[in-house]
């Protein structure tokens, strides 16, 4: 996990070194263009670079969890089946008697290894990101369901998720279990995926072929 | 340690213990509410369950300090309320208790799944209650008298 992070990171910061270099060049010629006008327009390799990035946080298990193709969420790094006959529930909250907020409050509970964040849920059907299987879906596959606007408001809409949404927060802050480990994180830092996030968005949200 | 002022029953109640203290042993220990069971001390079998505003809660894993003010409903105070006097009247009519230890967070589940489902189904009954265990095996008449509660409440039968 450890060396996995360390790659991902070594490639992101080539990433974003790169851009900011493509980016800055025409500056540092000594030509007086406007911002806009300097700016490099993002190539579909970057932008799906940048994808891969994203790719590889929303597929780990404190987001993909919650984002099942089947009636109940996941939990833990082997992302087993949520114990409790947790189900799914009409509004993606659970049922009554047995919603989300039954166990999850608004924030961590440490001291009896409970995660918690404002309005806990299960992403809706829409945004599943597995099969029925549980099986985690393709890069292309994850990233057409990402770019169908009948889904998402590309781009606003996903960067600002990405950004402020309190469950995607969480992930990068998803405090200890109940034996007092702490949870493992994603493979980027909470700046690294927005940075990853809007890159890819302003590369035009290129996606990757089929393999 | 801390302090906290709690809505409970309707009645104000002011603790001061550790934040990270189960609601559970607030209820228990501090205030000597002792309707609420201890079970598995993971939620992971509903005898600890309690309304926190209105939705049915497991304190066993809910530290207080993640209360606010919120109020708290008990076993102890849910007959307050005409579902809950429903249920509870339909629970000594089908007899459902053996042991009675899990009781409690049984009846506290059931007001809940009446509250926002007057006529719930099989299906209905058992996701609500699926996380409500019962070593004596009670379920049959759980059910039923689920089933008796919502035909009292909808007749209009209510206290």
């Amino acid at each position: 996990m450890f060396s996995y992070r360390v790659i991902l990171r070594v490639f992101f910061i080539i990433l974003v070194a790169g851009a900011g270099w493509s980016t800055l060049s025409p500056g540092a010629s000594g030509q007086s263009m406007s911002q806009k006008e300097t700016a490099v327009p993002a190539t579909r390799e970057a932008g799906l670079a940048a994808w891969q990035q994203v790719y590889s946080v929303l597929t780990h298990p404190r987001c993909i969890s919650c984002h099942t193709a089947t009636n109940y969420p996941q939990q833990g790094d082997d992302r087993h089946r949520h114990l409790f006959n947790v189900v799914r529930g009409p509004g993606d909250k659970g049922v009554p008697g047995l919603n989300c907020a039954t166990c999850h409050q608004g924030a961590n509970a440490d001291s009896t290894g409970v995660p918690g964040a404002h309005d806990w849920h299960l992403a809706p059907l829409s945004m599943k990101w597995q099969d029925i299987n549980d099986k985690i879906l393709s890069s292309p596959e994850i990233c057409r369901s990402l770019t169908d606007r009948s889904k998402n408001h590309i781009p606003d809409g996903l960067l600002k998720h990405h950004q402020v949404e309190p469950l995607v927060l969480w992930a990068f802050q998803p405090g200890r279990s109940r034996d007092g480990t702490a949870r493992a994180l994603p493979p980027l830092t909470h700046d690294e995926f927005v940075a990853a996030t809007r890159a890819w968005v302003e590369a035009g949200t290129p996606c990757p072929k089929n393999p | 340690m801390e302090t906290y002022k709690l809505t409970v029953n309707g009645q104000q109640k002011e603790v001061t213990v550790d934040p990270g203290t189960p609601l559970l042993w607030v209820l228990r220990e501090d205030l000597k509410m002792t309707g609420t069971k201890y079970g598995c001390g993971i939620a992971a079998c509903g005898a600890c369950t309690v309304h926190v505003a209105g939705i049915a809660t497991r304190s066993c894993v809910v530290p207080v300090s993640l209360v606010g003010d919120r109020p708290i409903v008990t076993i102890e105070g849910i007959a307050q309320d005409p579902v809950g006097r429903a249920v509870q009247d339909a629970w000594v009519s089908a007899d459902v208790v053996q042991c009675g230890y899990c009781q409690s967070g049984q009846i506290m589940g059931a007001v809940a799944l009446l509250k926002s489902t007057q006529k719930p189904t099989d299906t209905n009954i058992e996701e609500s209650m699926g996380g409500n265990i019962c070593r004596c095996g009670t379920y049959v008449r759980i059910r039923q008298a689920i089933k008796s509660a919502s035909q009292q409440l909808n007749s209009g039968g209510a206290a």
